[in-house]
């Protein structure tokens, strides 16, 4: 675009100025407020707090179980997307519309229906000789329900724009299938299955309505971070709360950094264009 | 028939598509069905008495009015957004699409958090509001600026893309060919990026119909006043009414649902641009 035709071109002052508004009043000024109110904490106060016996075992916990869902997530999603992309079968259609449910499904609403299916005496979790729901294993089960969606419509989009010509450049120059897959195929979903994870993850970690009903909220052992938050609130102990929460956006801020990092250096690596 | 070079062998294929059939089947599949099974497990007149007795009533009222005033403004917003970023270029933009994304990256806990800080009762702000009586936290205003905070990326995220991809062209032809700013949107803009459009809202409302996390820091759980439909389920749940909490969450999923189909037919008139 050229900046001459900037001028013609019509609502750029009401534009920024309602979008800078709108921002303003609804995200940072509220956002800011985490700052300040931790700015008033002394620093053996802050610390204290954040470095809790309870609260670092709910960082333990919403990190394990956020990265394990991530990742079954990558696994199954990819399958999931493969399939989708590359197989007839019937019902296909009902089944691809259904993969976004979880972002369509109120949590609280996925929240209680898992914890039935998981329960002891659940349709599913009776099955099983050990505890699912209220252990940190259903905590991952609700975090796989609510990140699934992510990376299956990040590889979906790759997978259908794949040329098939390169797999067969790779067939005949006697790759067998596995080979063609893992140095054909694989570099090219890499960043979005990167992108996917990063997704899930992010959404995992902050998670909070369909967690508490499966997680059964012991301290030190299914506590997750969020909740530690919210108890904190209830207690109104909001300097608490606010420490807490500082501490998951930075987190949540590094894991962003790191990721990206990784992308670039993945593009780098396999992206020769 | 001749053996395809590039597809697996049949053994791999049947596999493959039974994993991914088992893994849907057990995460998205059962529980759809489960909460309808619970739902109507004691029969369609607890049902009918769950979904219509007072607390459920005013649940689905509140839930109603939020998403009434919510989702209007979000598109609004979205729509000004993604023809500011769209449309022109300008310092900061990359920044600015960055915040805009802020709350997908947020935890719902810690959106609900900061409204609390700004308007509670320990703030200056807060005692200002109590001394004029007026309450945004544990109250419905409360309730919808958390709301609004989670659910404001939507309209402007679908839109973005859609109007980059249009260009400036057509807007062009219109504006030298006489017609006002607003009139070349009414009649040039939109009809191009309804559909859209029409995706960021039903997103918009989904969640704003959902939201629990952030609604639930600030709205007191007080019954009848500020409980919404997401409230109203964890509050019968944990007093094991779970009939009465599956059958207001049945109604949700149905609502789940026509998202869902919603989706698939503008993705579909969309001509699949859209994977």
């Amino acid at each position: 675009m050229n900046k001459k035709k900037r001028r013609v071109f019509p609502g750029f002052g009401l534009s920024l100025g309602f979008t800078m508004l709108y921002i303003s009043l609804l995200v940072l000024i509220p956002l800011s407020m985490i700052f300040f109110y931790t700015l008033s904490m002394s620093w053996s106060e802050f610390w204290q707090t954040i470095s809790e016996p309870r609260v670092v075992q709910s960082y333990k916990l919403s990190f394990g179980t956020s990265i394990l869902a991530a990742s079954i997530n990558v696994i199954f999603g990819v399958i999931i997307a493969w399939v989708l992309v590359r197989y007839p079968f019937p019902g296909k259609k009902f089944i691809d519309g259904l993969v976004d449910l979880p972002f369509a499904l109120p949590t609280a609403v996925a929240g209680i229906s898992l914890t039935s299916l998981f329960a002891e005496n659940g349709w599913i979790g009776k099955f099983f000789s050990f505890k699912i729901a209220f252990t940190p294993i259903g905590i991952t089960i609700a975090l796989i329900f609510i990140g699934l969606p992510f990376v299956v419509r990040m590889v979906q989009p790759v997978l259908q724009n794949f040329e098939t010509e390169l797999e067969e450049a790779s067939a005949i120059l006697g790759a067998n299938r596995l080979q063609t897959f893992r140095k054909v195929i694989f570099p090219e979903l890499l960043p979005a299955i990167i992108t996917g994870f990063s997704l899930a993850f992010a959404r995992a970690l902050g998670e909070y309505g369909s967690v508490i009903f499966i997680a059964g909220n012991m301290p030190m052992k299914t506590e997750i971070t969020p909740l530690i938050i919210m108890t904190k609130l209830e207690q109104f102990d909001y300097a608490g709360a606010t420490a807490i929460a500082l501490v998951m956006l930075i987190m949540s801020f590094v894991i962003l950094l790191i990721i990206n990092g990784i992308q670039w250096w993945v593009n780098k690596r396999f992206q020769h264009e | 028939m001749k053996k395809q070079i590039t597809s697996e062998p049949f053994i791999v294929r049947i596999s493959l598509t039974f994993i991914a059939l088992a893994f849907l089947t057990l995460f998205l599949i059962l529980p759809l069905i489960a909460i309808f099974v619970k739902a109507f497990d004691q029969g369609l007149d607890v049902y009918i008495a769950s979904i219509t007795e007072p607390d459920a009533l005013s649940a689905i009222k509140l839930t109603l009015l939020v998403v009434s005033i919510t989702v209007p403004l979000n598109t609004l917003f979205g729509i000004f957004a993604a023809w500011l970023i769209a449309k022109f270029n300008f310092k900061g933009k990359s920044v600015l699409t960055t915040i805009i994304d802020i709350p997908f990256s947020i935890s719902p806990v810690i959106a609900g958090l900061i409204f609390v800080l700004l308007f509670g009762a320990q703030s200056s702000l807060g005692q200002w509001l109590i001394d004029h009586n007026m309450k945004i936290i544990f109250a419905v205003p409360g309730i919808v600026l958390a709301t609004l905070f989670v659910t404001f990326p939507f309209v402007a995220r679908e839109l973005i893309p859609v109007m980059q991809m249009q260009g400036k062209s057509e807007e062009e032809a219109s504006l030298s060919l006489g017609a006002s700013g607003l009139k070349t949107f009414f009649y040039v803009t939109l009809p191009n990026i309804k559909w859209g459009l029409l995706y960021g809202v039903i997103l918009c409302s989904a969640r704003a119909i959902g939201e629990f996390g952030a609604v639930s820091v600030v709205s007191g759980h007080i019954r009848g006043l500020t409980n919404t439909m997401t409230l109203h389920i964890e509050i019968l749940y944990n007093e094991y009414q779970f009939t009465a909490a599956f059958a207001v969450a049945s109604l949700m999923s149905i609502l789940a649902i026509i998202t869902l189909i919603i989706k698939n037919v503008i993705e579909y008139r969309d001509g699949g641009s859209r994977a």
